[in-house]
């Protein structure tokens, strides 16, 4: 069972991944992509990480993606013609190079290291949500506050950087044009 | 009981697909979808390991990976939106002001 729904789950993601690649246009791209998301939410419950799965849903699925939409709309873009890069049959063969020699990389790997503490019985015993918070807010507390800071520095940026700039008004003397 | 190595396989392929649409596309906007794939499979490959290894460090580093890929959607779609307004063009092939 476990391994039909990861079958399922990766296989849909894959070709999720390579339409939101090659669809010619945006939106259907960007729905392409939805799907890709909410299937590596399944991943994650798969996995056992179930706040994850609520936060790719809530933030991935629901904030970012929205985003990505209205922008879409916003510009009304017209689809064109030439939709990929004029030489993206070379570029193509690299990534499928690269590509090759890191699966080589990645299957010949031993994949062992330290076995920590968090072992599926100690977390089921309080719930997931209960082990990543306490997790959150000790170990992580610092890097909590600076992710806090760092969005409020992303939001700013992205009202300064989109706001509309001011019409130039020569009665005012104080007014420095925007170049 | 699915091996790890399936996981990691399943990372790197998702991650190729974004770093071929990153390259190949003209549209800026799939562009920074195709970023959003890239983050993903890095989030898969660190949830796997968190997961096998009994840790919780991969689950909090794939939480500050969604939140910086907020951030990154709210700015980069701002940068786009300003550049459209000036040269009413997504194409990155057309946004070429900055090169030397």
């Amino acid at each position: 069972m476990m391994w039909l729904l990861f079958i399922y789950f990766a296989t849909v993601s894959i070709v999720a991944g390579v339409l939101t690649v090659a669809l010619r246009n945006a939106v259907y791209c960007a729905l392409a992509l939805l799907t890709l998301l909410l299937h590596v939410a399944g991943l994650f419950v798969l996995l056992n990480a179930e706040f994850l799965f609520a936060v790719q849903i809530i933030v991935y699925a629901g904030a970012i993606l929205i985003l990505y939409l209205f922008v879409l709309m916003l510009m009304n873009l017209k689809t064109e013609e030439q939709h990929l890069h004029k030489k993206y049959a070379f570029l193509l063969f690299a990534g499928t190079g690269v590509f090759g020699e890191l699966l080589i990389l990645l299957l010949q790997s031993p994949y062992d290291g330290a076995v920590g503490t968090a072992t599926p019985d100690v977390i089921l015993q309080t719930g997931p949500s209960h082990a990543i918070g306490i997790t959150m807010f000790s170990d992580y507390l610092l890097l909590f506050e600076v992710i806090g800071i760092f969005l409020l520095g992303a939001v700013i940026g992205a009202i300064v950087l989109a706001k509309t700039p001011a019409k130039a008004d020569p009665q005012d003397p104080a007014h420095i044009p925007m170049p | 009981m699915i091996p790890l190595s399936a996981y990691v396989a399943l990372s790197a392929i998702l991650f190729m697909t974004g770093l071929v649409g990153v390259l190949i596309r003209r549209n800026f906007i799939v562009v920074l979808m195709s970023v959003e794939i890239m983050l993903n499979a890095a989030n898969i490959n660190l949830v796997a390991f968190s997961h096998y290894l009994h840790s919780m460090a991969g689950q909090m580093a794939a939480l500050f990976i969604i939140a910086v890929a907020a951030a990154e959607a709210a700015v980069g779609l701002a940068m786009i939106i300003v550049v459209f307004r000036g040269k009413m063009a997504t194409n990155v092939d057309q946004i070429n002001i900055l090169k030397w």
